[in-house]
């Protein structure tokens, strides 16, 4: 009997405390260091690793068959469809904010400049992982080329897909990763020009995170000093919407 | 666990477990129970595992389990931003605990004398004994309760040294920022989604171990127990005739 007794307690117990993990998580104090895990991951990778050390790259047969597509497969928006319809040809990625020399880059003048060629694997939050073959211009070009200030700590995405409610997509990353070798802004995968839903015209692969930071639809790159201000603050839209986090590393 | 301080009367007290042993159970339990059901919660974002490189919708799986209930995910009602902050809070404290176990009880003999098996105990006779002992719920008495069976030695030393080991570094191999940083770990392992479906494996062999642990716990006595491991203090069950 006592036996019974603590096990129906055991299970009583473990039910108990994860509903008392669920309530300890709205206490400010305990979301706050929960949050901050990803400042810990960061400064533990970036500790581990060169700034430029490279994301695995694959053999041509070791790509998937299939590369699957998450997130928005459409973004479905009257200006976006007007793009499409043209073939992108009045698409421009326009490249501002704290930059000397703000650019309108049309696809034409991407696929002029050099080109980096790289067989990765995208691997979802979600927990899915796809190899495919990505080739794009490196982003680092693109900001010399603006001539990016000095004081511009990171780079943010804004894409053309509407989340709803009039958000757009969007995205950051730093420096470190924003000058990375393989840091690309794509415009082809697998030998062909961007599917929609996998980001056309164009997207930013960004090897060493997970796949919601590799924003799709590009329509704007801007440089800033400090991501506050921008959508709610958290340097993309779901860390902003959901809290996921900003360091996507793990 | 200490050495038994030898008492003249009955029912004699020793001091079973030592304050490293006690802080560092616990603590871990906790830290598993935490990375178990929030595992489980970012497992329901996607409910199927592959082995090799690679491996989505499109890709045959070897495991679809279906999804995990609610009540026994991190937090209950699905959310993978959330059980991501638990599950990436919860596996570097573990890491770290896990490391400063190791050498302490390195040091202070707890591995040597209580985890080590003895010369004699890997003899199938005395394995088999065991086994049989066990079986018969015929835990032992006197002197010899003073000491980890041999099943025990094996299981805390899987658990401990291999268990643990795997999970941590399967789980640090699924990440794409580790597999710039140190590219051999996800070599180890075969790929992503094989590291990811060995740390599901890891991670249902060590719910498995606390099942029967917790199992033989509530069938050795489970006040005297888990006071030693709470305490330390121990009280050794009388010697059978
Ligand atoms: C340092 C230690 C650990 C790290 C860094 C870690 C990391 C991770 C990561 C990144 C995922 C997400 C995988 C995905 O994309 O789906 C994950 C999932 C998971 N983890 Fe861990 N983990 C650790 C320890 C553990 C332990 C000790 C357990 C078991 C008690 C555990 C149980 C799970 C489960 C069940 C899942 C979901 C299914 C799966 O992806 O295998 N983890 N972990
Ligand atoms: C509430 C749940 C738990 C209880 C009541 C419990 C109880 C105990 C007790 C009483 C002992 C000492 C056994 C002896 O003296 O013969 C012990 C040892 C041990 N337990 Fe647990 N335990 C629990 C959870 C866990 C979990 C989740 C794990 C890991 C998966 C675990 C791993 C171990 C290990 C490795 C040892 C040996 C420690 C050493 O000597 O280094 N326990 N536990």
């Amino acid at each position: 009997m006592t036996r019974l007794l603590s096990r129906r307690a055991l299970v009583l117990g473990g039910a108990a405390a994860l509903a008392g993990c669920d309530r300890l998580a709205r206490h400010e104090t305990v979301r706050d260091a929960l949050f901050s895990a990803d400042n810990f991951h960061k400064w533990a990778q970036r500790g581990l690793m060169r700034p430029d050390a490279l994301a695995h790259e694959f053999r041509p047969d070791q790509i998937s068959p299939f590369f699957r597509a998450n997130g928005t497969a459409n973004p479905d928006t009257p200006a976006y469809r007007a793009l499409w319809r043209s073939g992108f040809a009045d698409w421009r990625l326009r490249v501002g904010g704290m930059v000397a020399r703000p650019l309108s880059l049309s696809l034409a003048q991407l696929h002029a400049m050099p080109h980096r060629e790289q067989i990765t694997r995208h691997d979802c939050v979600e927990g899915w992982s796809a190899i495919g073959k990505w080739r794009g211009v490196p982003l680092s070009l693109i900001l010399d080329a603006a001539r990016m200030h000095g004081r511009a700590r990171y780079v943010v995405l804004r894409c053309a897909d509407d989340m709803g409610g009039g958000a757009r997509y969007y995205e950051s990353i730093d420096l470190i990763d924003a000058f990375h070798p393989q840091t690309i802004l794509a415009f082809a995968l697998n030998d062909r020009p961007l599917r929609v839903a996998n980001g056309a015209p164009l997207r930013l692969r960004v090897e060493r995170q997970l796949g919601y930071k590799h924003a799709k639809y590009l329509m704007a790159i801007e440089a800033v000093e400090s991501l506050s201000g921008i959508g709610a603050g958290k340097g993309g839209y779901w860390e902003d919407r959901a809290g996921y986090d900003w360091y996507a590393g793990i | 666990m200490g050495q038994g301080q030898a008492a003249a009367v009955m029912p004699r007290m020793v001091q079973r477990h030592r304050l490293s042993t006690r802080l560092w159970h616990w603590l871990n339990a906790m830290l598993l129970y935490m990375l178990f059901t929030s595992g489980l919660g970012i497992f329901n974002a996607h409910p199927r595992l592959y082995w090799g490189q690679y491996g989505a919708n499109f890709d045959h799986a070897w495991l679809e389990p279906g999804r995990f209930p609610g009540w026994i995910t991190l937090p209950a009602l699905y959310d993978l931003a959330m059980a991501r902050h638990w599950h990436l809070t919860a596996a570097p404290v573990l890491l770290f605990s896990l490391l400063v176990y190791m050498f302490w009880s390195l040091g202070n003999g707890h591995i040597r004398r209580d985890l080590l098996f003895r010369r004699g105990e890997l003899a199938p006779g005395h394995v088999w004994r065991d086994i049989q002992d066990h079986a018969r719920l015929r835990f032992p008495t006197g002197e010899a309760a003073l000491r980890y069976t041999v099943l025990q030695k094996g299981s805390y030393g899987a658990v401990i040294f291999l268990l643990l080991p795997v999970a941590i570094l399967t789980g640090l191999a699924m990440s794409p920022g580790m597999n710039a940083a140190w590219p051999w770990l996800i070599d180890l392992f075969g790929g992503r989604q094989s590291a990811r479906s060995i740390h599901f494996i890891a991670a249902f062999a060590l719910a498995a171990f606390f099942l029967v642990h917790i199992l033989m716990v509530l069938l050795a006595g489970p006040l005297n127990e888990v006071r030693s491991m709470l305490t330390g203090r121990y009280r050794v069950p009388e010697k059978r005739r």
